[in-house]
């Protein structure tokens, strides 16, 4: 079980509040999660990634483990602790005014 | 009894005020999308239960919604959750939010460039909905002006958009330029006569008229001078803040442009300006009156750089005679200390017996006029930044 943690607005769009969990299958990467977060929850395309490159969107950071994987490769492969659900994948708006 | 709706949009979400036919007691629904930059809400004059909104922001991109029961709740069109969102052949599903450039060979046109504020060249970049336009005649299309300069339509109601690629396939976006608030195309007037017509503006690169649907386009900004750019009567690169036109004669246009209030009588061919006795010609919205095609509305404001009313006073003009002669319309405004803006997309008419004009500010005042704007009373004073206003009248 993958745990997700969204920022407040996309809790918003999304109408969830706290964490998202879903199952993913294969290797866990960080585009398997955004790929199976978005199927879950198709309000979220566009925000997080861009539409046509896929590319992380700039005011945007991916975390896990306390290790910013912003600017990994998509298709890494995420700690273990990520894959088993014990520790969350954060996705975090950079603070930049209000 | 007629009841109005006004569909306030602003930096922190999106209200909706509602009032019978007199216009005295308001009740204030919202904030809608709370948290977001909603640049625009309008509803459809066919089904007018139906309503879109523009919600934006810089970190997340792109949201379009949709009211189907006159705003009481609000979904995006699009794929229901747990779908997939891709085609069985791997291509994403167009969900409400994508709004891609067409760079199709067949219908598209290859992103080249536009100008920078520096005057380099610049890539395009989508980056938002500024102006949504519900066709006059199917509620399930609507059109899209969006930033950098270009117009989408969807016909299914807002799941999908596609590029009218015609407009920048002019050949003349490479002189296309940002105004201070970016390269957006800000207004979509629909010809009722005519659906084959419309007039698109884009701030800074000026008006164009297509006249076969939005195949093709032309830009029509004869007679528009322009002191700040290289060439002040060039084709392109007017910085057009606003143009408005009134339903019983489309070949009738009003602008407010970055500096001068001007009209053209043949359906943008050309353009004379009416700025006449105002106090300053430089302002965002424009307007016209439900039942007097020459009864038009502006709301001056001072610049080149402070953009608030001159003199501290919030003044509406209102000229008569389709330009040239202004009265300012005070009762009711501030005539003091007042240095708020009044943004583009932020005035509009109801179409009751009594003309009702309604604007907002980026103070979060929302006024209204019962009579045309001879007097003005505020449904709020203290919403976010309003960054549009449109009207409904509703049976």
């Amino acid at each position: 079980m993958i745990r997700v943690i969204l920022p407040a607005h996309l809790r918003t769009l999304a109408r969830v509040s706290g964490e998202v969990t879903f199952e993913v299958k294969g290797p866990v990467t960080q585009r398997a999660i955004l790929d199976a977060l978005e199927n879950s929850y198709p309000m979220l395309r566009g925000t997080i990634r861009d539409h046509g490159t896929q590319k992380r969107r700039a005011f945007l950071r991916f975390f896990a483990c306390g290790e910013d994987l912003s600017h990994e490769l998509p298709d890494a492969p995420l700690p273990e602790k990520i894959a088993s659900g014990v520790e969350p994948y954060l996705i975090i708006g950079s603070i930049a005014g209000g | 009894m007629s009841k109005v709706r006004v569909l306030v949009g602003t930096k922190k979400g999106a209200f909706i005020l509602t009032s019978d036919g007199k216009r005295k007691n308001w009740k204030v629904s919202g904030p809608h999308f709370a948290g977001w930059e909603i640049y625009h809400v309008k509803g459809s004059a066919v089904d007018p239960n139906r309503i879109y909104v523009s919600q934006t922001s810089g970190w997340f991109g792109q949201i379009i919604q949709r009211s189907d029961d006159g705003g009481k709740t609000w979904h995006q069109p699009g794929t229901p959750p747990g779908e997939p969102t891709t085609t069985p052949d791997g291509m994403p599903k167009g969900e409400s939010n994508k709004f891609v450039y067409d760079t199709s060979p067949k219908t598209g046109k290859p992103l080249t460039t536009h100008q920078w504020y520096d005057g380099t060249q610049h890539p395009w970049e989508f980056k938002r909905v500024w102006h949504l336009e519900p066709s006059l005649s199917d509620p399930e299309i609507v059109y899209a002006g969006v930033e950098d300069a270009a117009i989408f339509r969807s016909t299914d109601a807002g799941k999908s958009w596609h590029e009218l690629a015609g407009l920048r396939g002019h050949d003349t976006g490479s002189k296309w330029a940002p105004g201070a608030g970016g390269m957006g195309l800000h207004t979509i007037l629909l010809d009722p006569k005519d659906p084959k017509r419309i007039y698109i503006a884009i701030s800074a690169a000026g008006v164009f008229r297509t006249t076969d649907g939005g195949k093709t386009w032309q830009p029509i900004n004869r007679g528009l001078k322009s002191e700040y750019i290289p060439d002040p009567n060039a084709e392109v690169g007017h910085c057009v803040h606003r143009i408005a036109m009134h339903p019983s004669r489309p070949g009738v246009l009003f602008m407010q442009k970055h500096w001068d209030v001007m009209r053209s009588d043949n359906f943008g061919d050309s353009w004379s300006e009416v700025s006449g006795n105002l106090p300053t010609d430089f302002g965002f919205p424009i307007d016209v009156h439900a039942h007097e095609p020459e009864t038009i509305y502006v709301v001056p404001i001072k610049s080149d750089s402070e953009h608030f009313p001159p003199e501290g006073k919030l003044r509406v003009y209102r000229s008569r005679t389709g330009g040239n002669e202004w009265e300012p319309l005070t009762k009711g405004l501030p005539q003091r200390d007042c240095y708020v803006n009044v943004l583009r997309d932020a005035m509009a008419v109801d179409s009751l017996d009594s003309c009702g004009v309604y604007f907002g500010t980026t103070g979060g005042q929302v006024y209204a006029s019962a009579d045309a704007g001879d007097s003005w009373e505020p449904i709020v004073r203290d919403l976010p930044a309003v960054l549009s206003a449109e009207v409904q009248t509703l049976p």
